[in-house]
């Protein structure tokens, strides 16, 4: 009998992300409505420094597993680890952030294991029998779709900043489960070259509580940097919609929308962004949008909490200072 | 060498999405490529310009018209897993398919885009490579390939890493890896001779039965529509300091 709610840590420097204890949070209380146990599953070199951490989130268990191959992530070493404490312990199930690990583990893990997966989850419940049951984006967010998983353990991955974090109990300790994987040489034919890791300070996009994003009204990429300076005085990512990649103004990795990044902050100000449907798909679960744009018309209006009709280059320098004032 | 792009018809990005019976409904929508199988098509292009060699796309199911569009952009020839009794295909049959599929041909590698714009799950390129038994490198942004290896820099979360495999293995195509080519007036009509073989799930040697779905959709529903809320009037300067005070004050955000 599968038994135990897992939650794949993801961690880097000592230091656990922060999607991974949103899953923690959530995960506990799916433990508790299913009767089950939260085990946090740590992979790397030193990863059994991070029990206390997740004990103090709410996992009863860790099941660390130290290798020197799991130093860094790569497909192989990873899939081949878990799948074998996987069939071990048999967990009821495995969730994980929607991250760039994330999404490249799952669906391996999955399909060694032979079980469906839920990708991008933004709902978790467990019904009457106890059976999780997954809320997706389809479409990019124009629809969801509600799914259930015939086979255990359960895989998900869960978009960062679709659950909030509880409080951290230090009283609260995991037990350690300490084991050991034999990873091959089948499991590392991939061979990591080279990292390089962008100098920014700004949050990651699919992280980002709040996020500033400029669209074809920015009118070139010299013009972005009045959208860092706001950034940097409200903690916020930057962003950008299709028609400013396409352009050329900034890289695709900053591009929010159906064919970019789809990310749901707390806080998203759209500036110079008309509100294409394939832009929309990929912020519309924002908390709180706010639209700066000087066409009245301009679609992003309709959905947007707080609106400003106006000059961009005009009002996001202005308010910039009421921040800086705010937080003087 | 030669190169299978995976490929998947999906619905055209601009495209609003309507149920009927508690289904997406497809009815009068612009069925096209998946964008990133084009990223996926345009590099292999490239690389058998250079090199020769033959580029095989390959489907689950699929019109002929938008497979087609592929083979006008200069891939040589198709191959379509269709049956009828193929109906609720998820992310791992999906692959099984694939990967039987593929198992008929010949190939140095497999590329596809990293993520399909309709189910959004990004997970059928990767499952294939398990599937197969051969690594993969997922939202790849930059390839080469050279003496049966494959490096690519990938997409990752604060920037980028370079991955060295060996072939065969399968790579998902990341937006920035290329700009795909539009089809020619050339192209579109050596399309028409082109070949598109169809197989059965008899032809794979499998069934409908084998291949049932692990991930059950119970139920689809729209996002509950955003109202437009308060345009905040007045000279720039009175707005701005206006719109920080709601947002701390009545938004309670920053």
């Amino acid at each position: 009998m599968s038994q135990g709610i897992w939650i794949f840590i993801e961690h880097a420097k000592g230091d656990i992300r922060k999607v991974s204890l949103e899953l923690l949070s959530q995960g506990r209380i799916l433990a508790d409505e299913k009767g089950e146990e939260l085990v946090a599953v740590i992979l790397g070199k030193d990863a059994a420094a991070l029990a206390d951490t997740v004990g103090a989130y709410g996992a009863d268990k860790a099941v660390v597993v130290e290798d020197e191959k799991l130093a860094g992530y790569t497909t192989g070493a990873y899939t081949s680890a878990l799948n074998t404490v996987i069939r071990k312990l048999e967990p009821s199930a495995l969730l994980l952030g929607n991250t760039a690990i994330g999404k490249d583990l799952a669906p391996r893990l999955a399909q060694r294991l032979g079980v469906g997966m839920a990708s991008d989850v933004t709902g978790i419940v467990s019904d009457a029998d106890h059976v999780l049951s997954f809320k997706r984006p389809v479409y990019a967010g124009k629809a969801f779709a509600d799914l259930v998983l015939t086979e255990t353990p359960v895989i998900a991955t869960v978009r960062p900043n679709t659950f909030p974090v509880a409080g951290a109990d230090a009283s609260k300790k995991a037990e350690v489960i300490t084991e050991n994987v034999e990873i091959g040489a089948e499991d590392l034919r991939a061979i990591v070259k080279e990292i390089a890791l962008a100098a920014s300070e700004r949050p990651e996009l699919i992280e980002a509580d709040i996020i500033v994003s400029g669209g074809r009204g920015m009118k070139g990429p010299e013009n972005y940097v009045i959208l860092e300076e706001l950034a940097d005085v409200i903690g916020a990512a930057v962003g950008a919609s299709r028609a400013a990649v396409d352009a050329g103004w900034i890289d695709q990795k900053f591009q929010v929308g159906q064919t970019g990044k789809t990310v749901s902050p707390t806080l998203y100000i759209a500036a110079g962004i008309s509100g294409a449907i394939q832009h929309l798909a990929g912020m519309g679960s924002s908390k709180v949008i706010v639209a700066i744009n000087k066409d009245p018309e301009a679609n992003i209006f309709t959905l947007a909490d707080y609106g400003i009709v106006g000059d961009l280059f005009e009002i996001v320098p202005l308010l910039t200072e009421e921040f800086k004032k705010l937080n003087a | 060498m030669n190169i299978v792009v995976t490929l998947k018809q999906t619905f055209d990005t601009e495209a609003k999405i309507a149920l009927k019976d508690g289904k997406i409904d497809d009815a009068g929508v612009k069925q096209i490529i998946n964008p990133y199988d084009e990223f996926a098509i345009e590099e292999a292009l490239k690389i058998t310009e250079a090199d020769g060699g033959e580029v095989i796309l390959v489907s689950v199911g699929g019109s002929e018209t938008v497979i087609r569009t592929g083979l006008a952009m200069g891939a040589d020839r198709a191959v379509i897993v269709s049956d009828p009794e193929l109906a609720d295909v998820d992310e791992w049959a999906g692959a099984e398919a694939l990967a039987k599929a593929i198992g008929t041909l010949e190939y140095d590698f497999i590329i596809g885009g990293r993520i399909a714009v309709d189910d959004g799950s990004a997970q059928v390129g990767i499952r294939l490579a398990e599937a197969l038994g051969i690594p993969s490198v997922s939202s790849i942004l930059k390839l080469e390939i050279a003496d049966g290896k494959a490096t690519a820099v990938r997409e990752i979360d604060g920037g980028t890493e370079t991955i060295e495999v060996p072939l065969p293995s399968v790579l998902t195509a990341q937006k920035g890896l290329n700009e795909p080519r539009l089809p020619s007036m050339k192209g579109i009509m050596a399309a028409k001779r082109k070949e598109i073989k169809t197989l059965t799930l008899a032809d794979l040697g499998t069934s409908a039965a084998e291949l049932a779905a692990k991930a059950k959709i119970t139920d689809y529903s729209l996002p509950t529509p955003r109202t437009a809320g308060k345009v905040i009037p007045g000279e720039p300067a009175e707005a701005a300091a206006e719109l920080a005070r709601l947002l701390r004050e009545e938004a309670k955000v920053i």
